[in-house]
């Protein structure tokens, strides 16, 4: 008796420290942020006042609020697109053997080690209008200033350089662990029936690293959904002005998240439940977007064809 | 003190910490004997003072521990933003708030409407420094009815306006102060001077950084601003405000600024290489100017400011109720807007007293710097200082001037006519609640 229970409810005790913090510090936010989305709630007021759900029409009658999604969406696909077919070639380049082989995977793995706003001060002096590097180059070729910060697609470009720069090695290592389980005969048939290089990524290694892929893919949607530091730096360190977290001063590169922040943290009037609201919306078109991208990742051709 | 000093800065928590030991009796100096002590006599007591930039109080701290072994002084400085933000949250969580907290002109209002959270300074006896003060200084620091005083000045913000000698004169332009004051009465002889000036296409050089903080100092100097008395955001129907407006988006459309946002990275960048000719300077300017722009000794110099006097910054120091010693911390703000100190951290930090007894002063009268080419400073900001007329502010001061700054920057960047821009803040200044 004694030893079944022990069988049976111990388990349970093990896993269980996880689910009590996940409950406290997961759980318990996401449920309480919907509740305070349904007030009109300030961390002023010693009152909140029930609205249902007078927040999210509000919401969706802001036009600053789809800015924010517009932007948070251009600036996913234009640092994770090209973030991780970078990756993917840079695993595959790495995915044979080369001297130095753990300095080149080190070296992947520094950019995400540094602080972010090392990172983004860094690359807003990079992207300077006068004085930037950047543009210094650029005019070389004759292509004259860019302001970067004030452009609505220039800016985007700077930032998803910033958010490529510090992702970018470090999905590479995934994709490098996932590749090195792929079995050499494969490569060696490949290479014996006349495959090139290139066909060879195309026919073997990506099929066969699919489910990695598919974790990647999520994963890095997840990220840009919810970026933040970098824009909220970028306006301040560039020059172009603006509120702390507007986005510049027409908020052009205001993302969600940073919307989220300003409403319930920049400004004072502190209000949570706008915030709490737009949190919701958030969370909401992370999964949409999560969800569309799981799917056309699975149509990755599966197996060896 | 200063307004956004540090603004620009990594927004990183700097904490220095000055310990202070040595022995000696207490009590030497005023303040706080009305109240009784609540600590033990010989106890050591940590106070934590939270500034928004260095107010230049780190050599009073050595001085005071002279007088009061047992106190330790903390100072945390945070920048402007994130220290008036941080500040509310920690009022309303009631925890996490220092002993001191310095409270920015613009943010004032915020912090007196809630008379609950902060401690009477009264109770310490210290309403009988209300006639060391410029009064409508001494009024900001008041809760709204006046019944209690809940915080004490540091400095006040007079206007005036540096520019670059070597700049103007290769533009071909006056640059004896004198001559350069007369050339701009008003802003528009200030626009005019401004063409002039790109007429004369100086290398590198722009007339004027950006028009936000001219902006401001233009509104500054009208009799209301962005609020009526009865805090009402007036901001639409203030045609003060509306002149400033046209007038700052007159300077980016005839090609007259930097494009240098105020306390970014690239505004820094421009002092160095000389950017930008003129600049609105209030008194705690010219110790930043000196700060960013240290290889231009001799090349700065003041005039005064077109349109009159007004104010732009200056400071209180408050104790949060939430403070386990109000009575120590009382002292210590006695002990650092003291007639004596605010004089001594004018001379080291260009920061202006607010008290008008150090006006007529002869060692403030004729106090000059030499980096601003000998500049007798203490005269100029005397005069901006006595002149000055009080604005009423109200508690979304800040909000209110976020809205209207990003107007500017549309223009500003090509994004916006200036009507459109106006559209839009006016849009902006009505959901602020």
């Amino acid at each position: 008796m004694r030893h079944t229970l022990d069988v049976r409810v111990s388990p349970y005790a093990y896993v269980a420290p996880f689910f009590l913090l996940f409950c406290a510090f997961g759980l318990f936010p996401l449920v309480y942020t919907a509740w305070v989305s349904l007030h009109e709630w300030t961390l002023l007021s010693e009152t909140q006042e029930f609205v249902g759900l007078g927040n999210y029409t509000t919401l969706l009658a802001d036009s600053y609020f789809w800015n924010a999604t517009f932007n948070t969406l251009s600036i996913g696909v234009l640092s994770t697109v090209p973030q991780l077919a970078l990756a993917i070639w840079l695993a595959h380049l790495l995915n044979r053997r080369l001297r130095f082989q753990t300095l080149f995977r080190v070296a992947l793995l520094l950019p995400n080690v540094t602080s972010v706003v090392a990172v983004v001060v860094i690359f807003s002096q990079l992207f300077g209008r006068d004085f930037g590097i950047i543009n210094w180059m650029l005019s070389w070729f004759g292509a004259g200033h860019i302001d970067w910060a004030a452009g609505t697609a220039s800016s985007h470009v700077a930032l998803s350089v910033m958010i490529m720069w510090r992702w970018t090695g470090y999905n590479a290592l995934i994709f490098l662990a996932a590749m090195q389980a792929v079995p050499r005969e494969l490569y060696e048939a490949a290479t014996l029936d006349g495959a090139s290089n290139l066909t060879q990524l195309r026919r073997i290694t990506i099929p066969m690293i699919r489910p990695t892929i598919i974790f990647v893919v999520i994963v890095s949607t997840i990220g840009a959904m919810q970026v933040i530091a970098e824009p909220m730096l970028f306006g301040q360190s560039s020059g172009g002005g603006g509120g702390i977290a507007t986005g510049g001063p027409d908020r052009q590169f205001q993302t969600l998240a940073l919307f989220v922040y300003e409403q319930g943290f920049a400004n004072s009037t502190f209000d949570f439940g706008y915030a709490s609201a737009a949190s919701w919306l958030m969370f909401v078109a992370v999964v949409l977007v999560a969800g569309i991208n799981f799917l056309i990742t699975r149509r990755v051709k599966g197996g060896l064809v | 003190m200063t307004p956004r000093i540090r603004r620009f800065g990594l927004p990183l928590l700097t904490a220095s910490l000055l310990a202070l030991a040595t022995a000696c009796g207490g009590g030497a100096d005023g303040g706080g004997t009305a109240a009784e002590s609540s600590a033990q006599p010989g106890e050591k007591i940590k106070l934590t003072i939270g500034l928004f930039g260095d107010f230049g109080f780190k050599p009073l701290y050595e001085e005071y521990k002279k007088t009061r072994p047992n106190i330790e002084i903390v100072e945390n400085v945070t920048q402007f933003n994130d220290h008036h933000s941080n500040l509310v949250k920690r009022l309303a969580t009631n925890a996490g708030a220092g002993d001191i907290e310095a409270v920015e002109v613009g943010y004032i209002s915020t912090f007196t409407a809630q008379p609950g959270k902060f401690t009477d300074l009264k109770q310490y006896g210290l309403d009988k420094r209300q006639a060391d003060y410029l009064d409508w200084k001494w009024q900001q620091g008041l809760s709204k009815d006046g019944s209690q005083v809940l915080g004490l000045g540091t400095d006040v913000g007079g206007l005036a306006m540096c520019y670059r000698k070597d700049l103007f004169k290769k533009a071909g332009l006056p640059d004896e102060r004198e001559e350069v004051s007369a050339l701009w009465p008003t802003w528009e002889d200030y626009i005019a001077t401004g063409k002039k000036f790109a007429a004369a296409d100086v290398a590198g050089a722009k007339f004027v950084d950006s028009p936000g903080e001219i902006f401001r100092a233009m509104v500054n100097q009208a009799p209301a601003g962005l609020y009526d008395a009865q805090d009402n955001i007036i901001v639409a129907s203030n045609p003060d405000v509306k002149k400033a407006w046209d007038l700052s988006n007159q300077l980016t459309q005839e090609g007259l600024t930097a494009k240098l946002a105020a306390f970014s990275p690239p505004w820094n960048t421009g002092f160095a290489k000389g950017s930008f000719a003129t600049i609105i300077c209030p008194a705690w300017m010219t110790g930043f100017i000196q700060e960013q722009a240290k290889d231009s000794a001799g090349k700065w110099d003041i005039a005064t400011v077109p349109g009159g006097s007004g104010n732009s910054g200056g400071s209180h120091l408050m104790v949060p109720k939430q403070s386990k010693h109000p009575k120590e911390a009382a002292e210590l703000i006695d002990f650092l807007t003291s007639k004596e100190n605010q004089a001594k951290v004018f001379k080291e930090e260009g920061t202006f007293p607010s008290i008008p007894a150090l006006y007529d002063d002869p060692s403030i009268q004729n106090f000059t710097k030499p980096f601003f080419g000998d500049a007798p400073i203490g005269k100029i900001y005397s005069d901006a200082a006595k002149a000055l007329k009080p604005q009423h502010l109200g508690p979304k001061e800040g909000d209110v001037r976020v809205a209207i700054g990003n107007g500017l920057g549309r223009v500003e960047q090509g994004k916006q006519t200036p009507d459109e821009a106006w559209a839009q803040v006016l849009e902006d200044v009505k959901k602020i609640k």
